[in-house]
């Protein structure tokens, strides 16, 4: 893949290239874990909480067994909270088991500064103790602020600064596709 | 939003926006550390001109959860009881660097004064003015009746009471019809105002005959203070005509559930099995009333004022 810009969206991705991605990210969590026990899924507002559905019904075919899986609003742990006008919560939803001695692997769609994973952090440590916490995600486009890694990626997607990566999924955009378009091009 | 000073200034949106926010502010109760960092360094000041006991300390509950530095004030005890005006008192504010001020006054416009004069560039949340108005009162009914009926479309909510005098009466009901719900305001003549034709409800004055079409009762406090301009004949003729006893309490619909913002006068509008039944919500108001708060202080106060940043990439 050329990281030369574009200007019109291009897809990177397709559904079945996602599909396989998150069936093996699936595969690798279960073989670093050594199985679904510890396994807590949390999705991060929006796009990370249907990878994170996805990521778990595959384990459930492969284990025979579910994992909790939840959603982590990060909203109010940003550190550009106070710069930018106040925005409305997403939905923070805790499996009942809760997070102590657990295994959370935080789930989001692109990693790009780092930044959304530093607040998660913030976020799991004012809920419980996890034993560890991984992060998987389906689109590493580079130009870390923070020193945080992904444990699981989808794709490494080299990127340009002017350039803007967008995932859709079915259940919110109508289709499965990582997109990715010159700042400045047609509207994704 | 920069203020929120009246419940008639919300639109549908910013109000449903306000209790979807409660609604997730809500979920902290039952987190193991009730705290989170949104306001972290902002200073809330609680301006109380007038007594309270639940508004001020579920504000200050509120700010303290979200972070905030909480200064409480209130009149006695301070310079205002020396003669400071309201002025001097908002200049004092400003130069302390208050990024919000809840404020309580017995003159009606009080919060609307302080946040227009340019006194002071802090948030106003009005707290209850006068006879005026009381939104994140309305804001919590509306918040406890979404949780028990659903959606507020449609429903009918009836408010009984000293409405005259009611700042609760009046935000509910601007709130409630901007929420979509069908509002009759029940009360003696003597306790209503003289022209209700710009108030978007119905009004009666008979209790029972509204009793089977009401999802909610919101019984409002008779304000004994008040009570020495005869409004009505005797304590014992307005229970018997206006109180909520457990026969009326009978002919509601299967589902309606009983409110008051409290503080009750129990025997008086309402009648103690009434208050302490299955159907009252009234405890539960209380609980409401801190994750309300929580939102109306998270949306005014954390963010920047500038609008025109893009969504994050």
């Amino acid at each position: 893949m050329s990281p030369a810009p574009v200007p019109v969206p291009r897809t990177v991705l397709d559904a079945s290239d996602i599909s396989r991605a998150l069936t093996r990210i699936a595969h690798e969590i279960l073989e670093r874990n050594r199985g679904a026990d510890p396994v807590v899924l949390l999705g991060v507002p929006t796009r990370g909480v249907g990878l994170a559905t996805r990521i778990s019904e595959r384990i459930a075919a492969v284990e025979g067994q579910s994992v909790p899986t939840g959603s982590l609003d990060v909203t109010m742990y940003r550190d550009d909270i106070g710069l930018k006008p106040a925005r409305a919560l997403e939905h923070t939803d805790i499996p009942p088991g809760g997070i102590d001695g657990k295994v959370v692997v935080l789930v989001d769609d692109v990693l790009f500064s780092g930044r959304t994973i530093r607040a998660a952090l913030d976020a799991i440590g004012d809920i419980g103790r996890p034993k560890a916490v991984q992060l998987a995600v389906l689109v590493d486009r580079g130009h870390r602020e923070l020193p945080i890694r992904a444990d699981y990626v989808g794709k490494n997607l080299p990127t340009s600064l002017l350039e803007r990566v967008t995932v859709n999924l079915t259940e919110y955009d109508g289709a499965d596709a990582v997109l990715i378009a010159d700042k400045t091009g047609a509207a994704v | 939003m920069r203020h929120l000073l009246s419940a008639g200034d919300l639109s549908r949106d910013e109000a449903n926006l306000i209790l979807d926010t409660a609604e997730e502010m809500r979920s902290l109760a039952d987190r193991p550390i009730k705290k989170l960092p949104a306001l972290r360094g902002r200073t809330v000041v609680n301006l109380f001109f007038e007594d309270s006991t639940r508004t001020r300390i579920s504000f200050e509950a509120a700010a303290k959860r979200l972070s905030a530095d909480v200064i409480n004030f209130s009149a006695k005890g301070s310079s205002v009881s020396k003669g400071e005006s309201l002025k001097d008192t908002a200049l004092t504010l400003q130069a302390m660097g208050a990024d919000g001020v809840v404020c309580r006054h017995g003159a009606s416009g009080a919060p609307h004064l302080l946040a227009t004069s340019g006194w002071m560039t802090g948030a106003v949340v009005n707290a209850g003015d006068g006879t005026h108005e009381h939104p994140t009162q309305a804001l919590l009914d509306a918040f406890t009746m979404r949780r028990h009926l659903g959606s507020l479309d449609g429903r009918r909510i009836t408010i009984v009471g000293d409405v005259l005098h009611s700042r609760v009466a009046r935000s509910n009901v601007l709130l409630l019809a901007t929420l979509g719900a069908e509002v009759t305001v029940v009360a003696p003549p003597t306790l209503l105002p003289v022209d209700m034709s710009r108030w978007p409800c119905t009004t009666s004055y008979d209790f029972d005959a509204v009793l089977a079409k009401s999802d909610a009762v919101m019984m409002l406090r008779v304000q004994r203070e008040r009570m020495g301009d005869a409004y009505f004949p005797s304590a014992r003729e307005y229970t018997r005509r206006y109180g909520l006893d457990v026969h009326r309490m009978a002919q509601l619909p299967e589902n309606a559930i009983v409110m008051h913002p409290g503080p009750m006068n129990r025997g008086m509008e309402i009648s103690a099995e009434v208050a302490d039944s299955t159907r009252s919500v009234i405890v539960e108001q209380v609980t409401n009333g801190v994750a309300v708060r929580m939102a109306v202080l998270y949306l005014l106060l954390s963010g920047s004022n500038e609008s025109t940043e893009e969504p994050p990439a």
